[in-house]
Order: structure tokens, then sequence, then C-alpha cells
């Protein structure tokens, strides 16, 4: 790999007058970047660690919880706080990686984890628009298996593999950003992009800028929310297809639904037209299929990934079935 | 008396020096002065290289040489095919490119990390020609197979299947297929190499058969075989990948006496894709016929692998259907179809296992059209003798096997018909499948050294690959001289110790096993005789099948009170130790025989109806596989067969991309293998098994047999739990949706 600084940040000053230059890049728990840096896909000529920053609590806050950036994913997985009231993003990140990996993973690396597309990884490949903007792309005619059936580009269609973002996505979280030109929020629907012409892109995030935060916003459905994730072995493997599910229920009656999915879009996926058949509803096993068939309207497949479609559909209704008790 | 050790599941004698870090394994063995090399691999599947740019590469501060076509050494035995397990080698002798990922160039420098940085930075241009990728497409191309390697004949015909075909009123003819899959073993293919001047070398190199990398490698640089020596104390895993000498051996040997330094080499996870073999993908297609009682009246089994552009290596995959049931008409054949890929070699249970996949699910299939249990009709066509050998066999005890391991998963609860089994929303399988492997014996050699304290140390070349040989031969030598396990010390893994065989097909056990028990009972005969030439031995004068051994001395049978300890003994003589060496040749008595391991390897999987996912629940298998050497070492062979016989069926799948050749699965995230969560509670039992003819230890190998079968019992229980047959592995969940 190549010879690179390494500057361990003070604050968040040094953290972003440092991490705004063009070689550098930011590292938190390293589980995606010192992958990506030994296979020479990030090639940085500064490494600015952020691991003294003062962003790893978790507190309940007048509207929610705020969950520092830095938090690693295991602690996050098992505060009492989420287990109770946003159980679908404890079975989310416990549904991801190992425990090994969790226990270095933080929150807003969570976030920004880069994609597995095995073209992307290999600097032997030359067509991969998010490695090397306008090279085209390898995925689409080769083996795309794992890839999207949902936001896909003709320039790109790797898949966002996090798990923690799709339960983030289902309970309509708010990331907090801090950058030189002060702190913004912004909706998790509008933080990750889609690749369109710019595969290179993957969220909003400016140079220098950082995640501080997410916000959960104060709900009771997370009480009645499931992660159902379906993938190759039983631990340790990305998802094939998989829903993020929060039920606001009155008695046996959705009063409103949110579902997201993963390991099928190039993003995480809200799925509002299942969203919406399932409003005014009665909790039943006909009403969740015929919800979870819309779930991912709009897909497109190449050869080797079709079977998504059907397993995305079948996921949701899992997930419903098993937020409302049904299962 | 003390209980012989062997039998005994005692613990590994190298246990803790693993688990501390003490053993070191090839590419961390201390060597002063030592510098590293990188491989750099081609990009493309086939052609030629047309420009090599070094320039940056050689601009990283520490560079001491990049290697290429254009400055490597022509070296005189570099496309030289020995025969056995040796393969054809690319050493950077021209600038074609015969597959993708090959070696194309080598990075040498002060560290690892500048050697890794400019290896990254050497580019080539190629002129690309079109690869040969789609084995299914060019099956109209295949060519018969000229054997099937160390497994004999590559057809082998008896009976008439036309005739028994058309008298048969129930037959199945279906085509299953296997994908590429790599060994990967823990410990990556790596060593170090230090030349003593221009024309001796010493190879510390993680391998399966030091003596093929001693061969390959005075023939490669046209040296000596004595000047080559070969160390591999420690192995982390091999499965056969480790059984030949590969390129990157040579590659690192030419590179240390580029730089005149030692040089150590390391392959990366995705190296191990492409340059030290992998199990071929097959195609296999199966035809049975059976009379409507459940007689087997016909088996044909042709068996399609791939194989590279410049040698062959060939997927055995129909040899267990010769031997393994009772039927008059059989044909099998092996024909391969070349691709431009690396050259595929041997992986656990070659032949077997992917062969096995086949059967034993075709064997299902016609069970179910027959509306027979699959246990019934397997018993209903037992093999009392081989049929495709016409010999009765060494041992048998696959009845034994049905039997017990029904008893305990509770077969006979078993529903005939799919789909009818469910726990909760999971539907419920259970499927099963015969096991077998063949007993094998090579000659292998031994010495064994009795030393004036009574100790006893006990050297063979052969390598420990993980298997526990460091332990079993401890407790074969330890037997024979009544000694207590620390007393006796192996030293294996060094050319410079007497000859031995590949540790591969399970016959390590059996071969240098038997080498050890000969030259140790050689060596016992030799202290007798000098204990009784001793005046001052209270066994003087007596006969020598009188004496036996107990506790470190010798014992008259008939008066215990006459006892010569060996360590008085020795002292005695005046010698510093008494030492036997010998060759073993592979036991007479077996030529009248055949010898194989048998097993029976039953299956429950849970398997969502609505997500497709299958999890394998548990498994209860049974083995009689002669004696067993050391229960707790075989019971890891096992149990580690069995794991990789759940992964070839549910997930080891190396994809190559369908354009350039190069492997897309090239980590452990896309190359999936079992974890934890995926194994459950494997019930594995002995069944004990006494056979005086296969060996001198009577151990009929063990490494091997868990993966046969395996993987279709889980097929075959997938099918049970939903009336679903998958024919092509890996079962991946989209083949259930």
């Amino acid at each position: 790999m190549r010879a690179f600084d390494y500057l361990r940040a003070s604050d968040v000053e040094t953290a972003q007058s440092s991490g705004s230059k063009p070689d550098a890049r930011f590292i938190a728990g390293g589980t995606t970047l010192v992958d990506l840096l030994r296979l020479n896909v990030e090639r940085p000529a500064l490494l600015v660690d952020l691991a003294r920053l003062p962003w790893s609590t978790l507190e309940p806050v007048a509207n929610g919880v705020r969950i520092g950036a830095l938090l690693k994913n295991t602690e996050l997985a098992y505060h009492p706080l989420v287990v109770r009231d946003y159980a679908v993003l404890s079975q989310a990140l416990l549904a991801g990686a190992s425990p090994q990996i969790r226990n270095m993973a933080s929150v807003g690396g969570n976030l920004l984890q880069r994609t597995r597309c095995s073209y992307f990884r290999d600097v032997a490949v030359e067509a991969c628009n998010k490695r090397s903007p306008g090279s085209g792309c390898a995925a689409r005619e080769g083996y795309s298996r794992a890839h999207a059936v949902l936001g896909g580009s003709p320039h790109c269609i790797a898949v966002n593999p996090s798990d923690m973002c799709v339960a983030l996505a289902a309970l309509e979280a708010t990331i907090e950003l801090q950058g030189p030109r002060g702190s913004r929020h912004v909706a998790i629907a509008d933080f990750h992009t889609l690749p369109g012409d710019h595969p290179e892109i993957e969220s909003v995030l400016e140079p220098g800028e950082l995640v501080t935060s997410v916000l959960l916003p104060a709900t009771t459905a997370g009480r009645q929310s499931a992660y159902v994730k379906a993938r190759d072995r039983a631990s340790f493997a990305f998802a094939l297809a998989s829903a993020a599910v929060v039920l606001d229920l009155d008695g046996k009656q959705i009063r409103r639904a949110r579902v997201a999915l993963g390991g099928v879009a190039t993003k995480p996926w809200r799925c509002p037209e299942t969203e919406n058949a399932l409003v005014g509803k009665s909790v039943s096993a006909t009403t969740f299929a015929e919800a979870a068939s819309h779930a991912a309207s709009g897909a497109v497949a190449t050869n080797d990934n079709r079977f998504k479609i059907r397993l995305a559909e079948r996921v949701v209704a899992q997930a419903l079935a098993v937020a409302a008790g049904t299962a | 008396m003390s209980a012989p050790l062997v039998g005994q599941g005692v613990d590994r004698v190298d246990a803790r020096l693993k688990v501390t870090g003490k053993a070191r394994y090839a590419a961390e063995v201390p060597v002063a002065n030592v510098v590293y090399a990188v491989i750099v691999t081609s990009g493309i599947a086939r052609g030629r290289i047309a420009q090599l740019d070094l320039s940056r590469a050689r601009s990283v501060p520490g560079v001491l040489e990049i290697l290429s076509h254009e400055n490597a050494p022509q070296l005189p035995g570099a496309k030289v095919k020995q025969e056995g397990v040796d393969r054809v080698l690319q050493l950077l002798q021209d600038p074609s490119v015969l597959y993708a990922d090959q070696p194309i160039a080598v990075a040498i420098a002060d560290t690892l990390e500048r050697a890794q940085e400019a290896a990254a930075l050497v580019t080539a241009t190629y002129g690309t020609e079109t690869a040969a990728l789609d084995m299914p497409a060019l099956l109209p191309k295949a060519y018969e197979a000229k054997s099937a390697g160390p497994r004999g004949a590559a057809s082998s015909s008896r009976g008439d299947i036309a005739a028994a075909l058309k008298a048969a009123p129930v037959s199945i003819e279906q085509t299953y297929t296997t994908p590429v899959q790599n060994h990967h073993p823990m410990e990556m293919h790596g060593l170090t190499v230090v030349w003593q001047g221009s024309d001796h070398l010493t190879l510390y190199d993680t391998s399966q058969g030091i003596f093929g990398v001693r061969k390959k490698v005075s023939t490669v640089f046209g040296i000596p075989p004595e000047n080559v020596r070969v160390i591999s104390h420690y192995v982390g895993g091999g499965f056969g990948s480790k059984g030949s000498p590969w390129s990157h051996v040579v590659l690192c040997a030419m590179a240390a006496r580029a730089v005149g330094r030692a040089v150590r080499l390391v392959l990366t996870r995705q190296q191990m894709c492409s340059l030290v073999g992998h199990r071929p993908q097959t195609v296999q297609k199966l035809l049975l016929a059976a009379q409507k009682d459940g007689t087997l009246s016909a088996i044909r089994h042709t068996t399609y692998s791939e194989t590279s552009s410049f040698d062959e290596f060939v997927e055995p995959s129909g040899v267990q259907s010769r031997m393994l049931y009772a039927c008059p008409n059989v044909q099998t054949s092996h024909h391969l179809v070349r691709l431009d890929v690396p050259t595929p070699t041997f992986m656990r249970a070659p032949g077997e296992s992917s062969g096995t996949f086949a059967l034993e699910s075709a064997m299902d299939e016609l069970a179910y059209a027959l509306k027979m249990d699959p246990i019934a009709f397997r018993l209903k066509n037992y093999a009392e003798r081989d049929p495709h050998e016409d010999k009765p066999w060494s041992s048998k005890s696959l009845r034994e096997c049905y039997r017990r391991a029904a008893d305990r998963f509770g077969w006979q609860k078993r529903k005939l018909e799919p789909r009818t089994m469910r726990e909760g929303n999971l539907l419920v399988g259970w499927g099963m499948a015969t096991a077998t492997y063949p007993a094998r014996q090579s000659g292998s050699s031994a010495r064994v050294r009795l030393n004036q304290d009574g100790s006893l140390l006990v050297q063979a070349g052969s390598q420990d690959i993980g298997t526990g040989t460091y332990t079993i031969l401890s407790q074969i030598a330890a037997d024979v001289f009544a000694l207590p396990l620390e007393r006796v010390t192996v030293e294996l893994g060094d050319t410079a110790l007497p000859e031995t065989p590949v540790s591969g097909g399970s016959q390590t056990a059996s071969s240098t096993g038997s080498a050890v028990k000969h030259a140790a009972l050689a060596l016992r005969d030799d202290l007798i005789a000098l204990a009784l030439a001793d005046a001052a031995s209270p066994l003087h004068g007596a006969k020598p099948d009188e004496i036996t051994v107990d506790s470190g001395a010798l014992v008259h049978q008939s008066d215990a009170s006459k006892r010569d300890g060996y360590a008085s003994l020795l002292t005695r003589s005046g010698k510093p130790a008494l030492e036997r060496a010998l060759k073993n040749e592979e036991k007479a008595a077996r030529a009248q025989y055949s010898s194989h391991s048998f097993g029976a390897q039953l299956v429950e999987v849970h398997v969502d109806p609505d997500l497709g996912q299958v999890r394998v629940k548990r498994v209860v298998s049974a083995f009689a596989a002669g004696k067993i050497l050391n229960a707790k070492t075989a019971r890891s062979q096992f149990l580690g067969g069995i794991v990789w016989g759940i992964g070839f069926a549910l997930f080891e799948h190396t994809v190559r991309d369908p354009r350039t050749g190069r492997v897309v699965t090239r980590d452990f995230a896309d190359y999936h293998v079992p974890v934890h969560a995926d194994i459950p509670e494997l019930d594995v039992i002995l069944v004990p098994e006494e056979d005086p003819y296969v060996n001198e230890v009577g151990a009929k190998g063990i490494g091997e047999i868990g993966i046969t079968g395996s993987n279709a019992a889980v097929a075959n229980a997938v099918w049970h739990a939903t009336g679903r047959r998958v024919r092509d592995l890996p079962l991946t969940l989209d083949k259930l949706l």
C-alpha cells in the first residue's frame, strides 16, 4: 500500500482542517477503510483518526435519542434504550458483520460504509465508475448476483451493504453534520445519494464535513419493529435482501407503517407504496402479503439478481409479521 | 502393563506450541537479513504481455529488484513436468498469459510494505486473445481423459448397460453440477528461501509434500536434489493445495538468488484463488436403473471436468460409482474440457466428494421413484465384495454404520413423502448418503532411536498438516516400547529426515504410521538381542519371544522380576543410542483385498419456505475406518470433513467473471465457508473395526471420508423438506425461491 501520514485529531477543528485536504481520509473504526487501503482501492496520503473526538455517547434528548457518531456498533446494539424502544435498530446491528467487527465499527463509519461490489474492490478491473469516474461499470454485464435491483443507474448498480442504515431509514433518523461552514441536519432519506451519473458520490457530505451524531425521533412504534435479513449463511454475510419495519398499531389496526429495504438497492430504500397499502388495514397475513408485493416496485434486474425482487417482497412480509407479533 | 496409547484420545503433543504461538510456520521462521517478495499477476486470461512499465515500481524506496520475463533467468527445468502431483508452472520464462491472475512479475524490497507498493505500481499492457471460459458451452469439445490419475483408468465398463436399461422398469437420468472451489487453508501459502552459495538452498515452505518440492526445485534449477533442503515443521491446513509445488515456490527461490538475500514470500488471500489450484467444476451425467424390488441393474456415471490449456488434472468423480453398490452393469468415464484457467488440483476427497454428490443424489431420486426408504434401498444393493476389482473387502462395516447412525438419528420416524414434516413455519427434511474413501498406503520410511537415557526419538520426513501426525506417531512408537508419551519425541517436516510420501489421500497414518511401527519393532528386536547377549542382563540366555516390554524396560513374560531397563541396558552396552531406519513397502496382503473406509451420513435441515434459507440442524454420521489411532484427532478429522460437506452443499463457490476469467469471489466476504452459526451439533459415531490386511497399524484413513456423501445428504434433506430437487451446487436460497 502507499505510505501515508497519520494524524490523531485532538479536536474537531484540527480534524476538519486536515481532513478537508483532497488526499486525506477520516478514519474511525477502520473496518471499511483498512480493507480498502490494503486492496489499493483507497490510496490516501493522510489518515485523520477521529477516535479522540467526544462523540461516543448515547443520550436521551427532548425529542428522542442522540447517538454519538463514534459510538461502537456493539454498544449501540446492546444499549437498553435501543433494545427496548428501537428494537429494529438493535436487531439490524446484530444481524451485521461479526462481534469483532461490531466492536470496532462506529455509527458514523457504518453510515458511510462502502459497497461490497467485487469489481469496486479489485483494482485490476478497470471499469468502475465509483472508483474511477467515467471508466464504466464491470458489474452490469459481469457477475451481479449480489447487486442492486433498485436505485441503480447505467453507471452503477452497487449495493449499499449496511444493515444499520436500513433500520435508521425505517426509524426516520436524522443525521447531524458539522462542517467547516457550520452544522446542519439531514434526514436519513436525503443523506445517501443515488449513483445516477456520479456513482463516486455516495452521500451529501462535503469535504471536511463530519457526521457528529444520529438523532432518533421519540416513538413508541419502535417497540413494534423488526429486522429480517435473508443471506447466504446463518451469520457473517451481507444481506441478499433485508427489511426493517416499524409499525404504529392501534390494536389490530395499522395507523402507520414504515418499511425499508436493504441488500437490494444502491441506498437504504424506503418503500412508500408498501407503507401506504398498510395504512388503516388490519393486521393479517393477507394484508402483509399484498402490501409487500409493492415493496420492490420499479425494480430492474440483471440476469443474476432477478431473485432479489421476490426475496425483497418476502422479507418485507416476514418482517411485518414479526413486528406485528403474528409470525 | 499400562494401557496402550494407540486408540486413546490423547491431546495433541504440539497443542501447547500452537496455542502459545511457539510453533513457527514457514513465513515466520526467523532468518537473518531477510527481504520480501510480492507477486504481480496478470489482468487478462489469455494473450501476451505487450509491454511492462516498471519505472514507477522501481522508484519505490527500498526496492531491490523487479523480476519479469524481460530479465528473469532462463531455467533449465522450467517446463519439465514430472510424474504424480507435479504441475506445469509459470516462471516468468516468456510473455505468454495462460490464465487470469497468472504471475507476470515479482517485486522484491527491503520491507513487505515497499514490496507490496512496488508490485501495485507495475503496469502491463497486453495483446489480449479471446479466452475459453464457459465450460457448459464447451462440453461438445470435451475429450476423454487418459487416466483418472492415481485412481486408475479413466473409464470402466462391466456388464451390458443397454440390455439392462431395456429390461429395467424404473430408471432416472439426470445431470448434476458442482462448482469451482478453492481450498483456502487458514495459513496462506508462503515460504522463506535461503541460498547457501550458488547451488545449495533451504526452503522453509508450508507443504504437504516436501520431497516433491525438493524434486521440483532441483529439477527447475538443474541442481542435485541433495543440495535442496525443504523444511515444513507446521502446516496451517492444506487440503490438497499444498500437495504440489506451485509457481510461487520457485519464484521465491528465483528472487532470493537474484538479490543474493534470504527472501520471504506469502500469497495474498486473493492470490490463493489462482496460484495454488482449485477443485474443478464438474458436469456429471448419471443414469441409474433398477428392478421393481429395488435391485440396481445399471449405473452409468459420465464426468466432465475443466482443466487448464497447458496441463491436465482429472477430477475422478466416477470412481466410487464403480464399487459402492452391487450392480452388474456399470459404466464410468471421465472427460476434460480445456479452459483458459489455472490448473485444478486435488482438493479434499478429489473425486469422491463431487462424485458422491452426484451418485448419492441420484440414488435418493431412484429410491423415491421406487417408493423405498433410502437406507433400505442401499441395503438392498449392499456390495458384499468389491464388484469393480472383484475382490473381497479387507474389512467393511457399512451395514453397521447405517444401523447405528439411523438408530441414533431416529430415522425410522422419517416419512417417505417430501414436504411432510414441519417445525413451526419451517419445513423439515431428513436426508442421507453413503460415505466412502479408499484406504491407501504408499511406501514410506522412518528412523527410530532409543537414547541412552531410555527416551525415544522418531524421525520421518512427513509433514503434519494439522491432522495430528506428530501425536499419532508418538503414540505408535510409545506403545512399541511401553513408554509414556512424554518420553517420545517426534521430528517431522524436513527432507534431511527419512523420505516419506505426500500427506494426501488420507494415507499418512497408514504409510508413515506403518513405517514408524515397523522401524520401532525392528529396533525393539535389536534391543532384545542386545539384552539376551549381555551376561550382565537379568534376561541373559532367555529366548527372544519370551521377552516383552513394560514401563521402559524389557521384561521376561513368565517372570516379571526379570527385567532390564532400557537406560541401564544401553549404559552397560556403552552405546550412546540404538537406532533403526527402514523403508517400509505397502503391505503385501493388501493386494488380495480391496480396502475402503465407509460411513453413513444423516442430516436434518430446516428450510424457510418463504425465504429459501437452508439451515442444517442436525448431523449424525457413523464411520468405520479401521483402527482409530487417536479418538480425539480422528473425531476432529470427521467433524472437519462434515463441515466441508455442508460448505460444499450450501456455500462454497469460486465465481469467475464470464468475460475476463478473474475470480470475483476473492475474499471471505464473497467466498462463503460455514461459520459457527451454520454448524449444529455434529454427532460422530466411530464404529469399531479391525482390519488385519490393510497395513501394519490397521488404520484406513480418516482425513477425507467426512466430506464424501455429506453434501448429498444435505441436498437430499432439502429435497425431503421442500420437494425441490436441486442438482446444481451450491444450494443457495435463490434456487429454492
